[in-house]
């Protein structure tokens, strides 16, 4: 049970893995941006030109784009505090059942 | 941390309600401004009930037994997570997960509402990213059609005795594809000028599925992975909320 779940991970892990880098790799050259902007384009595309009503509030107080460091580092930030939170836990109920089985053998 | 916690919850939930009277429901990231106003609002009031009723069950669970709050956090860092990293994908754009089906699957669609709307208020407010007119379409179609989908075929799989893992897999990945096609059909309700909302429903559609799909298929395996470290190492917690019968597991 444990060796087959060990190779279930790992396999899964290498398919995570092809599945993003195969893209990045069969489209060279290709732009790579966000699906959510070629959502705004085709609203365009149907209703003609389309003048969003409302600006982003943090782009209202810069007066104009976030720049793009900054939008990764704020993505990074996101990231950071998901994993953290992940690890934090995941960290603990590894080492408790680590201590459990040491309990176990005496 | 507990408290603090639920302070934290609470005060995301009055934040969003105190946004105009419904900004608080999502649909997958359509972008600030570009839903017309009568159509936030609207989403935003159809989130609401969803929103009470995931606040409650998160409070129920925390109040069961606090030792949930570990999986709680972790559903929510999980959302947290998978929603910041924009992944490549077949079409030449990116695009990015969801990451609701886990909290789905193990607590429940409604719990997931509060878990994404944190999300989607991080994301509107400090990367433009969504936005605040937009929060109660993103809402509806991200935290909450989502995981509904995702809680309603993980219960189907199961009732056909399909294998955990394959239904757990199932689940994430077509809830994932659904947050987008919901997400086409709440664009196309506001937008069909050219030839009516089918039409329009299929062109966004068109923009976001093929992209998604891989996306989806990365989804369900990251969520049957951490799913699987926990049932290693979380047996306890995952039998606290019912996700393992207590006498199957050793």
């Amino acid at each position: 049970m444990k060796s087959k779940n060990k190779k279930i991970t790992i396999a899964l892990l290498l398919a995570a893995a092809l599945i993003i880098i195969i893209p990045l790799f069969a489209l060279k050259g290709a732009g790579f941006g966000g699906s959510d902007d070629a959502g705004s384009v085709m609203v365009e595309e149907i209703t003609g030109k389309y003048e969003p009503w409302f600006t982003p509030v943090l782009e209202q107080a810069l007066n104009g784009e976030i720049p793009g460091e900054i939008e990764s580092l704020v993505f990074c930030i996101q990231t950071g505090i998901g994993v953290g939170i992940i690890a934090f836990c995941l960290g603990r109920l590894v080492e408790r059942k680590h201590q459990e089985s040491l309990r176990d053998k005496e | 941390m507990a408290k603090k916690e639920k302070r934290f919850i609470f005060a995301a939930v009055l934040f969003a309600a105190l946004l105009g009277t419904g900004t608080t429901v999502s649909a997958m990231h359509i972008m600030e401004g570009y839903l017309p106003p009568g159509y936030c609002i609207a989403w935003g009031i159809a989130s609401m009930p969803f929103l009470v009723a995931g606040f409650l069950k998160i409070k129920k669970l925390l109040a069961e037994n606090h030792r949930n709050i570990t999986l709680v956090a972790m559903s929510g860092a999980f959302i947290f997570v998978i929603s910041s990293l924009k992944i490549p994908s077949l079409t030449g754009s990116c695009s990015h997960m969801t990451g609701t089906g886990l909290g789905a699957i193990l607590f429940g669609p409604s719990a997931v509402s509060i878990l994404g709307i944190i999300v989607l208020v991080f994301q509107a407010i400090l990367l433009a990213h969504g936005g605040l007119t937009t929060l109660g379409a993103n809402t509806f179609s991200m935290a909450i059609a989502g995981p509904f989908i995702s809680y309603c075929i993980y219960k189907t799989c199961q009732k056909f005795k399909a294998s955990k893992h394959i239904s757990i897999f199932l689940a994430a990945s077509i809830g994932d594809l659904s947050t987008y096609c919901i997400t086409s059909l709440q664009l196309a309700l506001a937008h069909n000028a050219s030839g009516g909302i089918m039409v329009s429903f299929l062109k966004f559609l068109g923009v976001f599925a093929p992209t998604q799909l891989p996306l989806a298929i990365l989804e369900g395996i990251l969520t049957v992975l951490i799913i699987m470290a926990l049932e290693t190492y979380g047996t306890q917690e995952l039998m606290e909320i019912g996700f393992i019968r207590k006498e199957t597991s050793k």
